[in-house]
């Protein structure tokens, strides 16, 4: 009998935080930019300057904090995590070790409907490092390599949560809740591709009901969240493999390969992590007023869940609607934005859920990149009401609003879509089909309901979508 | 003996310094003699006393996120031993 297997997974994730300048000088964030045109003596390392705190990155660090039900700190501060490498000038990172600003909270996902809290052991502050560009097809290839040191005394957050989870789905959902409420915080822009919001997962197996851990790999390289499932999901199996076949499991840090699908050794940990830190004597630590607490929780923002709460409350959504729409702030704005102007909630989450997530998934873009405007989509939406196109033809005028950004009307004008609902022009077509069909006529007047549909069908085939498929059952059901 | 020898080394391998034979010798020397040091003052009875974490009696020195003007870039690489359009050139890392 095979041993039944659990998974053990923990989330290290890293978001760049939103602030105008760097965390410790005031160069600016801006993403882009030439090579070392965003760097002063501060991040760059040079001997004697000192680091000086942007209190914005701790106003946003409790803000991340509070939203995420942790403890803030009253005392903190940070720590130097030395290190070499040529990303990092100053061969140490400035980090906080012991007395991290946040820890303790958690953070409530849903699977099939069911809610599962996923602990968050500590939030912490730290800077960037800057990127380094290899001269040759990769690093180990690399003839020498080269430095930009814009990244780098960027701030981050780094938000390390317990390890609760308990399969690669549930590790997805966690870090697209993480990404929902980091957004509609508004402190980080949480762009994977960007690198803006980074990913490692610690992933170990043990027999279902052993307590203990089993020794775990960190698992690095996910930039999207279709990878990082695939990646948990990979190392899950390679783990139960390697046990089944009597292999150890070796602590180590493992790089995920889109293109191949696997994980590979990097290297291996007991070596590389002695990170010796020590408190950072530069940088006064901090004392956090809990009035600035207090004020920081007035202003926070409408978080998911309570979105989603009012969702179903206000515009009668269920339970899957409203969980979809409001896990992306931007798309919980479209939909609102719609509604206001179209007021029936329902017919309106249908098309967004539908029609545009489809649309937009396909292309793999974001709502904020769509040419579909909640304005748009109202229009569209009462040109149905009034008649002048049907259903389906509905979509075929969305799909090209989605490609061109022109109004529905323009288009249903120019593509001739307009729905025919004028009964003698139709009737001409009922006829030929019935004529052309007499099988299927004999099998309707026989009872079989399904031959009717057919029938409809053809119509609206012969008329390119165009014919009401009210009129059109009407025309039918009294000439059968 | 408090510091010993494959101490020394492995400190020295995380900092990417090369010794020799002779200077790790000195250099275990030296270092335990401040450890020793060190051994007089732990002690002391620290058990009533708060750890400290800086020396200053300074919390939240703080700025406002505004931005300033750093170097350019011609300035930023000047003092670098190589350079390459507009980056820093480092020697192979693996
Ligand atoms: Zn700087």
């Amino acid at each position: 009998m095979a041993t039944d297997y659990e998974a053990v997974i923990g989330l290290e994730v890293h978001v760049e935080l939103k602030t105008k300048s760097k965390i410790f000088c005031s160069c600016p964030t801006t993403f882009g930019g030439e090579s070392n045109t965003h760097v002063c003596p501060g991040c760059l390392g040079l001997p004697g300057v000192l680091p000086v705190l942007n209190r914005k990155v701790v106003e946003y660090a409790i803000k991340a904090g509070l939203a995420l039900n942790c403890e803030i700190a009253e005392f903190t501060k940070f720590d130097r995590k030395n290190y070499h490498y040529p990303d990092l000038p100053k061969n140490y990172q400035l980090s906080q070790f012991d007395l991290p600003i946040c820890q303790q909270g958690y953070l409530e996902i849903e699977i099939n409907d069911n809610q599962k809290k996923i602990g968050i052991n500590r939030i912490h502050m730290e800077e960037d490092a800057g990127k380094l560009v290899h001269q040759g097809d990769n690093i180990a290839r690399a003839e020498y390599s080269l430095v930009d040191c814009n990244r780098s005394s960027v701030p981050l957050l780094e938000i390390v949560s317990e390890p609760d989870m308990r399969s690669a789905e549930e590790a997805r959902v966690y870090l697209e809740k993480l990404k929902a409420i980091l957004e509609y915080l508004d402190i980080s822009d949480c762009k994977m591709e960007e690198g803006s919001l980074r990913c490692d997962a610690n992933v170990s197996i043990r027999p279902r009901g052993q307590r203990t851990l089993g020794t775990k790999t960190e698992i690095k390289n996910m930039n999207s969240f279709r990878s990082l499932q695939r990646a948990v999901e990979y190392e899950i199996e390679r783990q139960i493999d390697a046990k089944e076949a009597g292999e150890p499991i070796v602590q180590e840090t493992r790089g995920w390969d889109e293109v191949t699908g696997v994980t590979l050794s990097m290297r291996s940990k007991e070596e590389a992590d002695d990170y010796r830190y020590f408190p950072e004597p530069d940088l006064p630590p901090l004392r956090i007023d809990r009035a600035w607490v207090e004020e920081l929780q007035q202003q926070q923002p409408e978080l998911p869940a309570a979105r989603k709460e009012r969702f179903i409350q206000d515009y009668g959504l269920p339970n899957y609607d409203a969980e979809i729409l409001t896990n992306s702030r931007a798309l919980a704005d479209f939909y609102e934005a719609s509604c206001s102007l179209y007021p029936n909630p329902k017919v309106v989450s249908n098309w967004v859920m539908g029609e545009l997530l489809h649309l937009l998934n396909a292309e793999n873009l974001e709502i904020t990149q769509s040419r579909v405007t909640p304005e748009r989509l109202a229009e569209m939406l009462q040109l149905i009401d009034k008649g002048t196109i049907s259903g389906k033809l509905a979509k075929t005028v969305l799909e090209e609003m989605f490609k061109t950004g022109q109004p529905p009307q323009a288009i249903v004008q120019a593509k001739g879509l307009v729905q025919i609902t004028d009964e003698s022009a139709l009737t001409i077509v009922v006829d030929q089909v019935l004529e052309a069909n007499p099988k299927v006529v004999e099998d309707y007047r026989k009872g079989k309901g399904k031959a009717l549909g057919f029938l409809v069908g053809q119509v609206m085939k012969q008329t390119r979508g165009q014919a009401s498929p009210e009129v059109v059952n009407r025309l039918l059901k009294t000439r059968l | 003996m408090i510091i010993s020898h494959e101490q020394v080394e492995t400190m020295a391998f995380l900092n990417q310094i090369e010794l020799s034979a002779e200077e790790k010798e000195q250099y275990t020397a030296q270092l335990n003699v401040i450890l020793k040091y060190a051994r007089i003052l732990e002690q002391l009875d620290t058990s009533q006393v708060a750890p400290m974490i800086h020396v200053l009696p300074l919390y939240n020195v703080w700025r406002e996120d505004e931005v300033g003007v750093g170097l350019d870039r011609e300035q930023a690489l000047q003092n670098a031993p190589e350079s390459e359009e507009g980056y820093f050139k480092v020697p192979r890392i693996l």
